[in-house]
């Protein structure tokens, strides 16, 4: 074997690749948050639709994002190697133990959680990805658009609207729920995550590691999945006329 | 005190075993835990019945060899000590305690509470020492070593290979005590010629015996009985990697 096929069949290697993926994925978390910001301006969604048009068709965007599909897949495909390998070392489980006085919940968990994400990631984008790149979805049995995508014209530039799409989405409380629950998965995956994709890098110090622990606990594990959950119920709450 | 003791009851390790239920009582809270053992297997041995095989040697803390998975923790439910640093204070008059045999594929049962640990044995002789030629002791002072970096390594090298770390992980790993054995010698300079190899070696090891991978809960540096951190993880991490990186080995 080379010592790269030595190195990735190695638990400590297949640990690497889940970081690798893991943290890739987090920092792409924050360029699809400030993105999606957009959706917050209450200027009928031309920045939302403007941003979508450009990550659509830059050349350097579209090639990250295939990037991006295989971390996906890469982590968790590693994830379900890594968790049934770590199960089939220990064939008879304890008749009582108590795992929570030793460690947190979410460290224990990951695999659970990412599943979640998993079917989350799946939804999410036949809704928005699928409906972007091939036309129409069907939701909840009512089609969204006959035949295409509808389409705004800015400064005489026709793209397409994607934020009536989103609207329409978010205007489904089933829907909005999934988001908020999805985003409480993302959280409490993130929190351990984060922090562990570091560790598993020996990226630990006295120097940085509080760093790290903050950005993963406050920065990973709150204020994003917070502002991504606010987005559906904000549309929600919007397209219901309560509140806004 | 009155105690109820439901223990792991296992022939061999070719038989299946099960929780056999038992009762004391007038045990002392000053007994140690391996001392209400020797109790029970006194009352076991009048009664004709086979006593309850279970490790122990040094009964102070130094040897590693009393494992036993007390309650739900391993050793019981104190942290940094081992089972014979555990006393009956520990516990309630009247309390139940299941006591079971640390659980992993790479350390089978062989009989009761015994399991067999040579996986670790075979971890270190991968590559957990320093090669020297035999001859006079070298002079003490011959490689100075800061103090940090002393204080560094005995940190790790104070692990006495109880295996509690596999026990309380939710994956059976090993990581802390492979850290442990590789970064008392990774930080001296005494260590430098084979850091690469060792690292690289003892991995491999590790994964051959079928040990889980590390998941990072923290449970083994909560439930080793000297505390090792998890910094020690970290460091391994960093020398696993960087001989992958950069060592001539395959
Ligand atoms: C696609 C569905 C996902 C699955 C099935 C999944 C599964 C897992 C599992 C099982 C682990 C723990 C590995 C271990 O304990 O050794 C893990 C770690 C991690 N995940 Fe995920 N995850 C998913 C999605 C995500 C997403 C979307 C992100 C980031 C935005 C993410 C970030 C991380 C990070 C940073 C780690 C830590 C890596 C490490 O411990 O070295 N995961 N994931
Ligand atoms: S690292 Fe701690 S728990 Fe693990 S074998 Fe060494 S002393 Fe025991
Ligand atoms: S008997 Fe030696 S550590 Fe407990």
């Amino acid at each position: 074997m080379s010592w790269v096929t030595t190195t990735l069949s190695s638990t400590l290697g297949r640990k690497v690749v889940m970081s690798l993926t893991g943290l890739f994925l987090c920092s792409f978390l924050i360029v699809h948050l400030v993105g999606n910001l957009q959706l917050f301006k209450g200027d009928e969604g031309r920045a939302f639709n403007e941003y979508s048009y450009f990550m659509t068709h830059n050349p350097i965007i579209k090639t990250i994002s295939y990037l991006l599909y295989s971390s996906i897949i890469v982590h968790a495909l590693m994830a379900l190697v890594l968790t049934r390998h770590n199960q089939a070392s220990r064939p008879v489980k304890y008749a009582y133990a108590k795992p929570e006085a030793n460690s947190p919940w979410t460290s224990r968990n990951m695999g659970i959680l990412g599943t979640i994400i998993l079917v989350f990631i799946i939804i999410h984008m036949r809704t928005f990805w699928y409906t972007m790149h091939f036309g129409p979805v069907v939701l909840n049995g009512e089609t969204i658009t006959a035949g295409s995508i509808p389409q705004v014209t800015y400064d005489g530039e026709p793209i397409k609207d994607l934020y009536a799409v989103t609207v329409f989405a978010f205007s489904y409380l089933w829907y909005v729920a999934l988001y908020v629950v999805s985003m409480i998965a993302l959280s409490f995956h993130l929190v351990h995550g984060f922090q562990s994709g570091f560790q598993t890098l020996g990226l630990r110090h006295k120097k940085y590691s509080p760093l790290i622990e903050f950005l993963g606990t406050y920065g990973f594990g709150i204020v994003i999945p917070a502002l991504f959950a606010a987005m559906p119920v904000y549309i929600y709450l919007k397209a219901h006329h309560i509140l806004f | 005190m009155d105690i109820a003791l439901k223990v792991w009851r296992q022939k061999n390790s070719q038989t299946p075993g099960k929780m056999v239920d038992y009762k004391l009582s007038d045990i002392s809270p000053d007994m140690s835990f391996l001392e209400m053992f020797d109790v029970l297997n006194e009352d076991l041995s009048h009664k004709g019945e086979e006593p309850v095989a279970f490790d122990h040697d040094c009964r102070e803390g130094i040897c590693g060899s009393c494992s036993m998975y007390i309650n739900g923790r391993p050793h019981g439910p104190q942290t940094g000590t081992t089972t014979c640093q555990l006393h009956m204070r520990s516990f309630n008059d009247g309390d139940t305690i299941v006591v079971e045999p640390w659980r992993a594929r790479a350390f089978p049962v062989l009989k009761d509470l015994i399991v067999d640990r040579d996986a670790f044995d075979r971890i270190v002789q991968a590559g957990g020492y320093v090669s020297v030629n035999t001859g006079s002791a070298p002079d003490a002072n011959e490689i100075l070593i800061p103090r940090e970096v002393a204080d560094e390594a005995m940190d790790a090298a104070q692990c006495i290979g109880c295996g509690a770390c596999v026990a309380a992980c939710k994956n059976a790993s090993a990581m802390l005590f492979v850290a442990a054995k590789v970064s008392h010698l990774a930080v001296l300079p005494q260590g430098q010629a084979e850091h690469q190899l060792r690292a690289e070696r003892m991995v491999a090891q590790m994964d051959a015996e079928g040990f889980g991978a590390c998941s990072f809960t923290g449970a083994c540096s909560v439930e080793c009985p000297k505390s090792i951190s998890l910094d020690h993880i970290a460091r391994l991490n960093r020398e696993y990697l960087g001989a992958k990186l950069a060592s001539n080995n395959a």
